[in-house]
């Protein structure tokens, strides 16, 4: 129970890498700082190994398993204690965590050799691991914020790592921005916590909202809750209408966006909401905002994904997209299958996007697909690795993505919560977007390894990466084929290990759902889900099939040839204009009131005009009060007798 | 016996000299001395007073007064001397380096 007894250590070991690599390590030599580096992760990764061993070997009745080191904060009623937590929910996120973060660390090695500010690169992404344990392990919300804020801290300086490139800057403080509209929400909902439960303990609150009866019949408290805390988690896991700086955090280098912006902290908000599934199954509506959400974004971002021609960026709307199935899962009440979801997609996305940094890295740091192709036979390793990749997140059968996706397809079509014709709306949406999800990301593949070579070849030599590098994209691209294989579905042979696995954080909830009737059981049983099985998999098959004909046979980076296929594609290659649209809808109007009102009205007139006014009125009477010191010693006598009168006056009229 | 609103006119009449031989006399001993006026004005009202209140008070008080103004005529002089020496002359009118 050593680990278990001592949980900070998981945490503490990241955060003694950043600070020895932060404060200490800029003239270290880089093998120093890669063995502090990733040393740390790797032990904060075998401590959550012996962690899941002790865990699984505890009574049922022990978990949650939490531990109190210290009290963290006393005020009044109030009390938060730093207090960590660990359930199945904490374990698959712990593992991920660690995991997948130790792999893009050793990969960073590799493709960070040569960049300048390494021990700085190494001090943050150290940083960013601990803060992310922090969030997965607290047993509160308060600390849970604090790592919430703690991996938006980082992943501010991370976006802007080269922040000598103004792109890159502007990217970090889009992204620090826009999180913070978020988090606002989500410290209205934790006050609202607080004022209706007393205590922001997960096992508190949830023991005292477990008698509660849902909110059905009129919105309360728990809806509102709910839709604050969505606030915060559309903010941190970019979903419509905050996603817009998801993309635009490409700038950062890439083992970010694979660690920050694809496996792990964006699915901060699929957390949360997991988490909080006792309040959402409460809260019927906030619960279908969140399938909404999710089920907007899902289709949204893959629409601007098919244009765009960047590496990243395809990939970064493709996260956004599959962050909106975790949401559209959570939103229809199968919150084990969003955590299902998010840990296959950490897989395959952190490799689609380390390939996708092997492939820039190659290309000596060209990221336009329309200058690539032909990369096949030049960078093999790469090109199967990212295959594996593409095709998890494709859903090609058995590979992790089908499985995962596929649970939520189902569970959307078979959802207690949606009456049809809805079920079918969603699942249709959430099928599409599978369409679409094959189609671009075989897009990219294609123009980027098929074809012929777009680029000069006497001017890039192409080159495979170093063994750093390749590594992880080995055991990712293992993972992500083999990763689903913990979720299979009782109707294909398996047993839905991991629902199973997760049903003790879930089954508080899932009580206050709504009872599955026999008529409902008996309509979506095995045979219909065979069905849309297939029909998911014919979907991306025939994505696939698209992707081949219009940019591998036909050697087309573009998608429209008609008058009204360009006007769409311009519609999506300016990303539907939400970022001009949110320019004049907030930006503006905030520099003009700034501007106007509050620097030039308020500032200059009112309070510079107050201060200086102050200023001037002393200044006057200054001027005149230096005209008593004369200098002439007769005229101090004079003001010394009509001093002593005036006193000597007041002081008779105030005896009597 | 003589009654005591004699005395404190008499006070009163003292201080009035000494103020107006203080503002308005411009060489600096005879200030000096309109000062020792006034202080000596007020010894006699804190007499009086003692005398008709059957106190002692005022008469420690005065003692103090005596003091101080033993050790004010000890600096006072110390100045004038320094003035005298500086400028050649007693006026005050002509201690001006202070004026604006």
């Amino acid at each position: 129970m050593f680990v278990l007894d001592q949980l900070w250590i998981i945490p503490a070991l990241p955060l003694l890498g950043a600070a020895l690599n932060g404060l200490a390590g800029k003239n270290w030599p880089q093998k120093r700082i890669n063995a502090i580096g990733v040393g740390s992760t790797g032990l904060s990764f075998l401590a959550a190994l012996e962690m899941v061993r002790e865990f699984a070997s505890l009574p049922a009745a022990q978990v949650p398993w939490v531990k109190s080191f210290f009290v963290w904060i006393v005020a009044g009623s109030f009390r938060a204690d730093f207090a960590l937590h660990v359930d199945q929910l904490t374990v698959v996120m712990v593992l991920v965590v660690t995991g997948v973060g130790w792999l893009i660390h050793i990969y960073s090695t590799g493709y960070m050799a040569h960049e300048g500010g390494y021990y700085r690169f190494f001090s943050y992404l150290n940083l960013f691991m601990f803060f992310m344990l922090i969030l997965v392990l607290a047993a509160n919300y308060a600390l849970l914020f604090v790592g919430w804020e703690g991996v938006g801290l980082c992943s501010y300086l991370l976006i802007g790592f080269y922040f000598l490139k103004k792109s890159a800057s502007d990217a970090g403080k889009k992204a620090f921005i826009v999180n913070r509209i978020g988090d606002f929400g989500f410290m209205l909902a934790m006050f609202l916590m607080f004022r209706h439960f007393g205590s922001l303990d997960f096992t508190r609150v949830f023991q005292i909202a477990g008698s509660y009866e849902p909110e059905t019949a009129q919105l309360g408290f728990l809806t509102a809750i709910g839709l604050l805390m969505l606030a915060g988690a559309t903010g941190k896991s970019a979903q419509i209408p905050l996603y817009v700086w998801l993309p635009d955090a490409m700038e950062g280098p890439t083992p970010v966006s694979a660690l920050i912006h694809a496996a792990t902290m964006v699915t901060a908000g699929v957390y949360v909401v997991a988490r909080s599934s006792l309040i959402y199954t409460l809260a019927p509506a906030a619960l279908l905002a969140v399938a909404i959400v999710g089920c907007a974004t899902a289709l949204f971002a893959a629409t601007i994904g098919l244009v765009q021609n960047d590496i990243k960026r395809v990939l970064a709307y493709s996260t956004v997209s599959q962050l909106g199935y975790m949401f559209l899962a959570c939103g229809v009440g199968a919150f084990w299958a969003g955590i299902f979801h998010l840990m296959t997609h950490a897989f395959f996305k952190a490799l689609l996007f380390l390939g996708a940094g092997s492939v820039i890295h190659a290309m000596g740091g060209e990221q336009d697909i329309r200058k690539m192709g032909g990369l096949r036979k030049k960078i093999p390793a790469t090109y199967w690795t990212m295959l594996a990749g593409t095709l998890a997140i494709a859903g090609a059968p058995l590979f992790s993505g089908f499985f995962s996706k596929d649970a939520i397809l189902w569970k959307t079509a078979s959802s207690v919560y949606l009456a049809p014709p809805y079920n079918r709306y969603l699942w249709a949406i959430g099928l599409g977007t599978a369409i679409l999800t094959a189609l671009y990301m075989f897009r990219m593949f294609f123009l980027t390894f098929f074809g012929e070579p777009r680029y000069d070849e006497q001017e890039v030599h192409v080159h495979e990466s170093p063994r750093a590098m390749l590594a992880p994209l080995a055991v990712l691209a293992f993972l992500s084929v083999v990763g689903g294989l913990v979720g299979v579905p009782e109707s294909l042979g398996g047993n839905d290990a991991i629902e199973h696995f997760l049903s003790p954080v879930f089954h508080s909830a899932e009580e206050k759902m709504p009872p599955v009737t026999a008529a409902h059981a008996d309509k979506f049983s095995h045979d219909l889900e065979y069905w849309l099985m297939g029909a998911a998999v014919f979907g991306a098959a025939m994505g696939v099939f698209i992707a081949y004909r219009r940019f591998l046979a036909g050697k087309q980076a573009r998608l429209a040839h008609t008058a009204l296929g360009r006007g769409v594609g311009a519609l999506l290659e300016n990303k539907y204009y939400v970022d001009e649209f949110y320019d004049a809808l907030v930006v503006q109007p905030l520099k003009w009131i700034s501007t106007r009102v509050l620097w030039q009205a308020v500032d200059a007139r009112g309070i510079d005009g107050a201060v200086n006014g102050a200023a001037r009125a002393a200044r006057a009477a200054g001027e005149r009060a230096r005209m008593l010191q004369s200098g002439n010693a007769r005229s101090y006598a004079a003001w010394v007798v009509v001093g002593a009168a005036v006193f000597t006056t007041v002081l008779i009229w105030l005896v009597q | 016996m003589v009654p005591a609103s004699y005395y404190l006119l008499l006070s009163a009449v003292l201080f009035g000299l000494g103020v107006v031989a203080f503002v308005f006399k411009r060489n600096v001993i005879t200030m000096f001395m309109a000062i020792e006026l006034m202080l000596n004005a007020v010894n006699l009202a804190f007499v009086t007073f003692s005398r008709q209140l059957g106190t002692l008070d005022g008469q420690v008080f005065v003692l103090f007064v005596i003091v101080v103004a033993a050790a004010e005529a000890a600096v006072g002089l110390a100045i004038v001397m320094l003035i005298a020496r500086n400028r050649q002359s007693l006026n005050v009118e002509r201690v001006d380096l202070l004026k604006l």
